[in-house]
């Protein structure tokens, strides 16, 4: 049973969204926007037996982090556009070791300290080539107060069934604002579990995951002996590393990536809305789409075929989604607060077959409605619009 | 310094009662414990010797292996890990004890050890060490000094002394080293202990002592590196340098703490060991606190 | 080479049945031939150890503790721990 709506904050919904997920563990470092999280959980996580602790930076976090999630706990950490720079070297380990994890990144204003207190959509390419080497990562964007609770929990269940970390990407407006809501309670979710390997302790050394089988590894402490390294490690021998051998590096590397890319289908989340006869597209995510879509409801009621196709799911792009909207409409407007990160990789889906017209905005302000009406404007140019906004 | 009598030349070298007692089994017994005792560490390095060590520590204690792992940074020191056959960690380097806290807070039951090089502990990892230590966390921290980046190929480290060379101090070095028990004592650790190869049973029960102290544990082995360290000073043959190193250890009841520090003398032993409330079990206060006023 | 001072005068009978050099584990170190305190070992000419005078052996099994590779085995003589 759903427990009452009431009016709540996107972090807090982001830690509730946690622990209903099954979250038993967070290490962070205070930092804006995102300090509400680590507030709520430092409240939260012993009320439910689990454990919330400070670090002495946000390496450390990430750290504990890993190590928690080793130990069997599903574990997060929260932070800011400075933080997830330091974040980035263990953020590749947990890509490379297969360690679950979540990192809530709540973007504001960059780079450096640039605008604490403000959003932005900065580090949308950071989320996917932040670290070292070539990895895969999976990255999912809310845009309200809701998301911010069932994407949690979806960042959890996508973590444990790819082994592998994933960014839950807020910005300091989705992060701050309230929205009244019902969060629902764990027993109406689907929680994946982490579980054990079929495979009895001591066969476990020579038995490897595919792609369609992706067995969890069992947690330090248990019957099983698991070795976890960074380095470039041979599968079919218990993990162990194997720096000298060009084809387990190969192969590492591209179960590394078809664990997750082979799956994009599952993975990748699309909203379209209005799509169905839209000539013209928005492609916004974040906060953005809230504005995006009070800028496609206007171009409605002024009578022009717009839609919104917002992606969930940020990384691995979801380039079907794309080609699909390119073959429907004539131009996507894509509108974000950074300059062009998602635009290129529109542009490079699209391939031609239709315009695309980025908007970009980086002075720490929400792209408002009127912006993109104003390129609405510009797409209709035969079309009489009503002077209202 | 007064003459040292060499009781590690006696067949069962006497042990301090006041440390858990070390049985020294075979080396049978012992490399069933290893995937391979087939090492990467240099002819002399005595890294292999600290293992050993650490495994007859391990199984005098009775540690359930199934509950025991070993974390481990960057380095040749952490390369431990390939060989262990008990669970390991390689981690990220310097963050090998964030790494240890996280798994202990999530599983205070596990038995956790943590293998670190000088530099992956007080360098890149110094942050993650007083913090550890502050917290009073129940982990075994090991670290094995030999007073240089080996794996890097012999460039300086936080422990390289005064006027040594290295890679990196081609016209001897001008920094001073740290004095690694100093900080983890300093920092807020509860039992602090140095120990040399040379010395061996009597480093394997400094290592027992540690992992079964509750509180964050600090343990320094001082470690030869004589293919770099050695090499680049003069001192390239492996027994040499295990020699000089315990010629230069003075039992801590002896030394001079208030004398000068120098770096042809340290004090061996259990330097420093008290009992303040372990991290976990205060935060297990805290849990019973948010559990109790949750309840209304 | 001497040893850190000098070994007590030792019974014949403290020799074990057999100082066990695993070479294929051996990296001719030269820790055991250097510091044991009865000399038992030689190098030979690739410098790995060469139990030369196991009779002069006492079992005190420094070379097998300080082995940094595992690579020593002292078999003891029957009814000696």
């Amino acid at each position: 049973m759903p427990q009452p709506r009431r009016l709540v904050e996107g972090n807090e919904a982001v830690a509730e969204g946690a622990i209903a997920a099954g979250a038993r563990f967070f290490a962070g470092y205070p930092i804006t926007p995102s300090t509400e999280i680590a507030e709520v959980l430092s409240r939260r996580l012993p009320q439910v037996g689990g454990h919330f602790i400070q670090m002495e930076d946000e390496i450390a976090s990430i750290g504990a982090v890993i190590g928690a999630s080793l130990a069997g706990t599903k574990s997060l950490t929260a932070t800011s556009g400075p933080g997830f720079s330091l974040m980035q070297e263990s953020i590749g380990y947990a890509t490379m070791a297969q360690v679950p994890c979540v990192i809530v990144d709540v973007m504001r204003g960059g780079p450096s300290t640039g605008l604490p207190t403000e959003p932005s959509q900065g580090d949308v390419m950071q989320a996917r080539w932040g670290t070292h080497g070539e990895h895969s990562i999976i990255a999912l964007a809310p845009s309200s107060v809701a998301e911010c609770f069932s994407l949690t929990v979806e960042a959890f269940n996508l973590s444990e069934a790819y082994r592998t970390p994933v960014i839950l990407l807020s910005d300091a407006t989705v992060g701050h604002m309230r929205e009244a809501v019902a969060l629902p309670t764990s027993d109406e979710l689907r929680v994946a579990e982490r579980g054990e390997p079929a495979v009895a302790p001591a066969d476990y050394d020579e038995v490897i995951s595919t792609v369609d089988n992706i067995m969890p590894r069992p947690a330090l402490g248990s019957r099983y002996a698991v070795h976890v390294t960074g380095l470039v490690y041979d599968r079919s021998r218990g993990g162990v590393p194997a720096t000298g051998t060009p084809a387990v590096a190969e192969g590492l590397g591209l179960y590394l990536r078809e664990k997750i890319y082979h799956h994009r289908d599952a993975i990748c989340s699309v909203e379209e809305i209005e799509m169905e006869d839209a000539e013209v597209a928005i492609f916004a995510y974040g906060s953005v789409a809230r504005s995006a879509r009070a800028a496609m409801k206007w171009a409605r009621r002024q009578g022009v075929k717009v839609g919104l196709v917002r992606p969930i799911t940020l990384w691995p792009f979801p380039t079907e989604a794309v080609e699909h909207m390119a073959e429907q409409v004539r131009t996507i407007i894509v509108p974000e607060m950074n300059l062009k990160q998602m635009s290129w990789e529109v542009l490079a889906a699209v391939a031609g077959r239709a315009k695309v017209v980025d908007h970009g905005r980086i002075d720490g302000k929400l792209i408002r409605p009127e912006e993109i009406q104003d390129l609405i404007r510009a797409e209709f140019h035969y079309h009489h619009f009503e002077e209202t906004r | 310094m007064t003459a040292l009598v060499d009781e590690e030349l006696l067949e069962r070298p006497p042990q301090d009662s006041s440390l858990p007692r070390v049985t020294p089994h075979s080396t049978a017994e012992l490399r069933s414990h290893l995937r391979t005792p087939k090492t990467l560490w240099c002819p002399g390095c005595s890294n292999g010797i600290v293992t050993r060590a650490l495994i007859d520590a391990v199984l005098s204690l009775h540690l359930d292996p199934d509950r025991t792992c070993v974390i481990a940074g960057i380095g040749c020191a952490g390369r431990i890990t390939t060989y262990l056959n008990w669970s390991t960690v390689h981690t990220a380097h310097g963050r090998a004890l964030a790494l240890a806290t996280g798994a202990k807070a999530a599983d205070p039951g596990l038995n956790v050890i943590v293998i670190m090089g000088d530099g992956d502990c007080v360098a890149i990892g110094g942050n993650h060490l007083i913090h550890a230590a502050r917290r009073n966390i129940d982990v075994t921290a090991l670290v094995f000094n030999n007073s240089i980046y080996g794996m890097t190929g012999g460039q300086m480290s936080p422990t390289t002394f005064e006027g040594d060379r290295s890679t990196t101090s081609v016209y001897g070095n001008v920094e001073q080293a740290f004095d690694i028990c100093e900080l983890a004592h300093a920092a807020g650790a509860t039992y602090v202990a140095r120990g040399t190869p040379y010395a061996y049973t009597r480093l394997s029960q400094l290592i027992a002592g540690g992992i079964a102290h509750k509180g964050f544990a600090f343990v320094e082995a001082m470690v030869s590196c004589p293919t770099y360290y050695g090499r680049q000073n003069g001192i390239p043959d492996p027994s040499d340098m295990m020699k000089r190193q315990q010629s230069r250890a003075v039992p801590v009841e002896k030394f001079d703490r208030d004398g000068p520090r120098l770096h042809d003398r340290y004090p061996v032993g259990v330097l420093h060991h008290t009992e303040r409330e372990e991290y976990t079990a205060a935060y297990a206060g805290v849990v019973q606190r948010a559990q109790g006023s949750s309840r209304g | 080479m001497k040893p850190m001072n000098d070994a007590p005068a030792r019974a014949k009978s403290r020799a074990p049945e057999a100082v066990v050099v695993e070479l294929n584990l051996c990296k001719a170190c030269g820790i055991c031939v250097a510091l044991c305190p009865c000399d038992v070992f030689e190098r030979d000419a690739l410098g790995y150890p060469v139990v030369a005078r196991l009779s002069d052996c006492t079992s005190c099994a420094f070379c097998e503790r300080h082995c940094p590779d595992f690579a020593i085995e002292i078999v003891r003589a029957k009814g000696r721990a």
